[in-house]
């Protein structure tokens, strides 16, 4: 990993720490299109805070963030991006043929207790990346309420140029992370598609997935589609028409390498359903 | 040869072969006038499509070929269901199958059952598909089912609403 990338993912922590304590906020990455043609297309992002699925209400994320995994594994960078004051842009160039993950992913651990005057603390503080040495010297061994909870965090999209291949179906086995059975990047309005969700990549029971058609603007219901994840850890979905859709997944359970008691995991993704 | 019918095993499979060699498939496409502030010609996907094993054979594609740097293919994929079933996995241009966009008109393409994109086309049932894209307009598919091969003459056709006008289809034996 380059040092950008670091400096990025400190970033990214600040971002969603922020994004989390607004809870009604949804986070995400929307590309314009998520299907190419032609010679080296370019794919556009609005990278945002919302509360609309999707407009740019609420805050901007930084496009700094942002990594690309092309469809050979290798890293490309995001380019032209801007932070504007609602929302981050910036374009990727499809130079391969095949399907591009664009991400941001951290994990960590988050601890809460109260110190010897009985005030408040907490670890990492607002807007600060998790880090593991830090974490050592910070959090006590012992004190009154502390809790320690093993946190992961991602939020990504897929674009393809010509046919998706199938690097998009693999995930890196850390943290909470969404393993397509249908291609992401091959979704039409009348078929289903299923999506298994893994913590530190064994399938999970539980985990609770909300997806939300784009436009909720001009309608008076979200019209949400909710799910939890069977035994196998998949999902599947029905879709309401065609268009993009937000996509948010939450797990926690008590399965939690210590000093953690729990782990929790959030994650958000942007899909293009086409028409039939 | 996959396709002769068991019945015509033997004796009556030299004739068959003779009609074979005589079979053709015509299809018309009607790109229909439109009044419209901006028109650009159609792009329009031609193809056969085995309703068992989803299998595409493409006939002919009218797309912007001959642009700079390929930006033509740009608005290949507006042809949607083309573009999932067949279109992305193909480096445009292909030889013999694309061709330039066509503007208002009617127009007959004929392909004999020798040619190569027929000669070796399981028995089955199909459906011809036409789907034609207009940029800043709208796409339409129409789809007619067929059999192939015939032993005897078929005929249908079916009428676009938007982007196309009468699609036809007809085989000789």
């Amino acid at each position: 990993m380059k040092p950008i990338k670091l400096m990025s993912a400190v970033v990214l922590a600040g971002a969603t720490l922020m994004a989390s304590q607004v809870n009604a906020h949804r986070a995400w990455l929307l590309p314009d299109a998520a299907s190419f043609s032609g010679e080296k297309p370019i794919a556009t992002f609005d990278a945002a805070v919302s509360n609309e699925i999707f407009n740019f209400d609420h805050f901007a994320l930084d496009p700094k963030q942002f990594q690309v995994t092309a469809p050979d594994g290798s890293s490309v960078e995001v380019e032209n991006g801007a932070k504007l004051r609602y929302r981050g842009v910036f374009d990727v160039t499809l130079k391969q043929e095949g399907t591009y993950r664009v991400f941001t992913a951290s994990q960590g651990m988050r601890a809460m207790w109260k110190d010897a005057d009985g005030k408040r603390q907490m670890y990492p503080g607002r807007g600060q990346a998790f880090d593991q040495a830090e974490f050592d010297k910070v959090v006590p061994k012992k004190a009154d309420g502390l809790t320690v909870s093993q946190f992961s965090r991602r939020l990504e999209t897929f674009v393809t140029n010509g046919t998706p291949s199938d690097n998009a179906m693999t995930v890196s086995g850390k943290g909470f992370e969404m393993k397509p059975v249908t291609h992401p990047n091959d979704l039409y309005a009348g078929e289903e598609a299923t999506f298994v969700f893994l913590m530190d990549g064994k399938p999970v029971k539980g985990a609770e997935v909300v997806l939300v058609r784009e436009g909720t603007r001009y309608r008076d219901d979200q019209d949400s589609i909710e799910a939890k994840t069977n035994a196998k850890g998949e999902i599947t979905v029905e879709w309401r028409g065609a268009g993009r859709y937000f996509m948010e997944a939450e797990y926690e359970d008590n399965k939690a390498k210590a000093p953690a008691t729990e782990r929790k995991g959030s994650y958000s993704l942007v899909l293009e359903v086409l028409p039939e | 040869m996959s396709f002769v019918k068991p019945l015509l095993l033997g004796a009556a499979s030299g004739l068959f072969a003779l009609h074979a060699s005589a079979a053709e498939l015509r299809v018309g496409v009607e790109i229909p006038e439109l009044s419209v502030a901006e028109y650009h010609k159609p792009y329009v996907a031609i193809w056969l499509e085995n309703k068992d094993n989803r299998e595409v054979t493409n006939l002919e594609v009218w797309y912007d070929a001959g642009m700079e740097n390929n930006k033509g293919n740009k608005w290949l994929k507006d042809m949607r269901q083309w573009w999932r079933k067949s279109g992305r996995e193909l480096d445009m241009p292909v030889d013999g199958i694309t061709a330039a966009t066509r503007g208002p008109g009617k127009y007959d393409i004929s392909f004999e059952a020798s040619d190569a994109r027929l000669k070796d086309l399981p028995a089955g049932n199909y459906q011809l598909r036409v789907e034609a894209a207009r940029e800043v307009g709208g796409r339409e598919l129409i789809s007619i089912p067929f059999s192939w091969p015939v032993d005897k003459a078929f005929t249908a056709s079916k009428s676009g609403s938007k982007e196309l006008g009468e699609v036809a289809l007809s085989i000789e034996p």
